[in-house]
């Protein structure tokens, strides 16, 4: 979103008083009050569902509040030293780790891609349409076409077993081995955004460079280095922030998949239990900010990084 | 010498068989999955239990008998209902809301514009899922909880990044033609209605297209907000297949199927605008 905070010059549109109006003075009014007719609802929306829930739970997280009761008492910081010191509840933070590692092989498998399809390639169309389709599949339906693909005798183990290698391990039996499945079928999931963003961006670098890279006997693996690279850089690094905090906010997969069982369970999916299973919203409360901190922390290092007004597909 | 004349173009075709070798065993991997879903969407109970692996052929690959259960006793059709009743609603008032603040924002200059800019832009760095605990209170408070409103009302109030997609869009259509029509007797709502919004439609059909599959499979929100059974959305309804047809995969399956073949079709037919609308929406 380049230039929105910056002062547009145009001439106000605030109408001269045209030779028909009887009394200008009002017209000048009614055109001051015009724009917040237009923004009425949408400044509702954005304060009743945004920023009052912000503000509400910055409140709630230094109080003990179930949710329900009208009683409430104010703990200080006991909720966010609760969320650092228990281990159990610490230990969310070591799954985003499987996440976050997934989203670094996501990241390369999706410059890969984009970079051998922005080739000429055979059935271009075909493989594009494959690798981004799964983004747009339903996460429910996501956990169970891959509940059945690691079930025991499921597709996994079918085709291991077509290589002739029996295995009889529940993948989704231990913590180390559920968390690498489920954060496979994460990269699987959203793979193919990443893989669209760059070739997107890959394709929006005009051919001659290429024509004159190649005239100056640069190999692929040059152009990849001093032509791609470059040209991806925003879209790389705003791909990154989504991977951060992407990695953060697990909820979906593992919540369908195991329900947070065998040591899968994420922030998000302790939040919510903390929240709407154990009536603990002061907790839970607290530990949403935390998350929110951290998150705003990292998108503010992006920003510092990268200006913003370079991220522009359009 | 032949061989050296010949190498790179050895090298060319290698690195050439390679890519394609990626690329296939990549659409494997996508693919395959999805396939095996489907196969087992085939099956009769019978054969489920006889232990013959998951890569066999249906015995009969016209038995939709699981279709017909997971229509019925899971309730699919109620579920498409609700979810038809939240689309048209979310996306009416999500193009709405958004194209009438983008025309505020561009087309006027007034007090306190800059704030409400911000604010919006501010909103944007707020992940909708961490601040759900407290969101709740509110939406309950209205008295939306478990009602289909709540969705509606959510998606629709939080969506900022339409609001940049039409900003940009705004931002492109010359301000001559409003003046045109002011001079013409027209009124800033009768701008925004005739001439505005008509020229937005490439932005209108990218916000619907990239509002309507999100919320078609969004899962967290309808299961916060609509516990009931007969409140159910595609991917509520979905999900509680887990318990009554618990090891009975054929029928999962067959749910699974019937969820993801509109969105099959949907890309299908739009391909060029959902990666237009997505790449859109991810960059702002």
């Amino acid at each position: 979103m380049p230039q929105t905070t910056e002062k547009v010059a145009r001439p106000a549109v605030v109408a001269p008083p045209s030779p028909r109006t009887r009394a200008p003075r009002r017209v000048r009014l009614r055109g001051m009050a015009t724009p917040w007719l237009f923004l009425a609802a949408p400044l509702a929306l954005l304060i009743v569902f945004t920023y009052a829930p912000v503000a509400n739970m910055l409140a709630y997280s230094f109080t003990d509040w179930d949710g329900v009761g009208p009683e409430l008492n104010y703990t200080g910081a006991d909720n966010y030293v609760e969320i650092f010191t228990r281990p159990e509840l610490f230990r969310v933070f070591f799954v985003s780790a499987y996440y976050l590692a997934a989203s670094a092989v996501q990241i390369a498998a999706a410059l890969y891609f984009a970079t051998i399809l922005s080739f000429n390639i055979r059935f271009r169309n075909f493989f594009k349409g494959v690798l981004f389709f799964p983004y747009l599949i339903n996460g429910v339906a996501i956990g169970f076409v891959f509940l059945y693909f690691f079930q025991d005798g499921g597709t996994l183990d079918s085709v291991l077993a077509l290589f002739g290698y029996e295995s009889d391990r529940a993948w989704l039996g231990t913590s180390t081995s559920a968390n690498i499945s489920l954060a496979g079928v994460s990269v699987w999931r959203y793979m193919g955004l990443n893989f669209v963003l760059f070739l997107g961006a890959i394709q929006s670098i005009p051919g001659e460079l290429y024509e004159a890279a190649e005239l100056d006997g640069a190999n692929r693996w040059h152009q990849f280095r001093y032509i791609i690279a470059p040209g991806i850089k925003p879209v790389l690094s705003l791909s990154v922030i989504l991977s951060i905090s992407g990695s953060l906010s697990v909820f979906e997969i593992p919540y369908i998949m195991t329900g947070g069982a065998t040591g899968t369970e994420t922030f998000v999916i302790q939040t919510v239990d903390l929240a709407f299973r154990f009536n603990k919203t002061g907790l839970a409360s607290a530990a949403a900010v935390v998350l929110l901190l951290i998150i705003l922390a990292v998108t503010w290092v992006q920003r510092r990084l990268v200006p913003d007004d370079k991220v522009d597909l359009t | 010498m032949t061989l050296a004349l010949s190498t790179p173009v050895i090298r060319r075709r290698v690195a050439r068989t390679l890519t394609y070798v990626s690329l296939v065993l990549a659409s494997v991997v996508v693919l395959l999955p999805l396939l095996v879903v489907l196969l087992t969407s085939l099956k009769t109970e019978r054969q489920m239990a006889d232990d013959s692996g998951a890569l066999t052929l249906p015995g009969n690959l016209l038995n939709f008998e699981n279709y017909v259960t997971a229509f019925q006793d899971g309730e699919m059709l109620a579920a498409f209902g609700n979810t038809a009743f939240i689309l048209f609603f979310a996306i009416t008032g999500t193009v709405l809301i958004g194209s009438m603040a983008a025309y505020a924002i561009d087309r006027f200059t007034f007090r306190f514009r800059k704030l409400v800019v911000a604010l919006f832009l501010v909103a944007t760095l707020v992940p909708g899922v961490t601040t759900q605990v407290a969101t709740f209170q509110i939406v309950d408070s209205f008295g939306m909880f478990d009602t289909l409103w709540a969705p509606i009302a959510l998606y629709m109030g939080t969506d900022i990044v339409s609001i940049y997609i039409f900003l940009q869009f705004v931002r492109s259509i010359p301000i001559s033609l409003d003046e045109s029509a002011r001079l013409d007797g027209a009124n800033t709502f009768t701008i925004y209605r005739k001439i505005i919004f008509p020229l937005l439609k490439p932005a209108i059909a990218t916000v619907v297209i990239v509002k309507g599959i999100t919320v078609y499979n969004d899962f967290y929100i309808p299961f916060l907000y609509m516990p009931s059974d007969d409140r159910g959305v595609i991917s509520t309804s979905l999900f509680r297949f887990k318990g009554p047809f618990g090891a009975h995969w054929e029928t999962i399956s067959a749910g699974a199927v019937l969820v993801i073949l509109p969105t099959l079709i949907v890309f299908l037919a739009l391909q060029r605008f959902i990666y237009n609308g997505f790449t859109r929406g991810a960059t702002k």
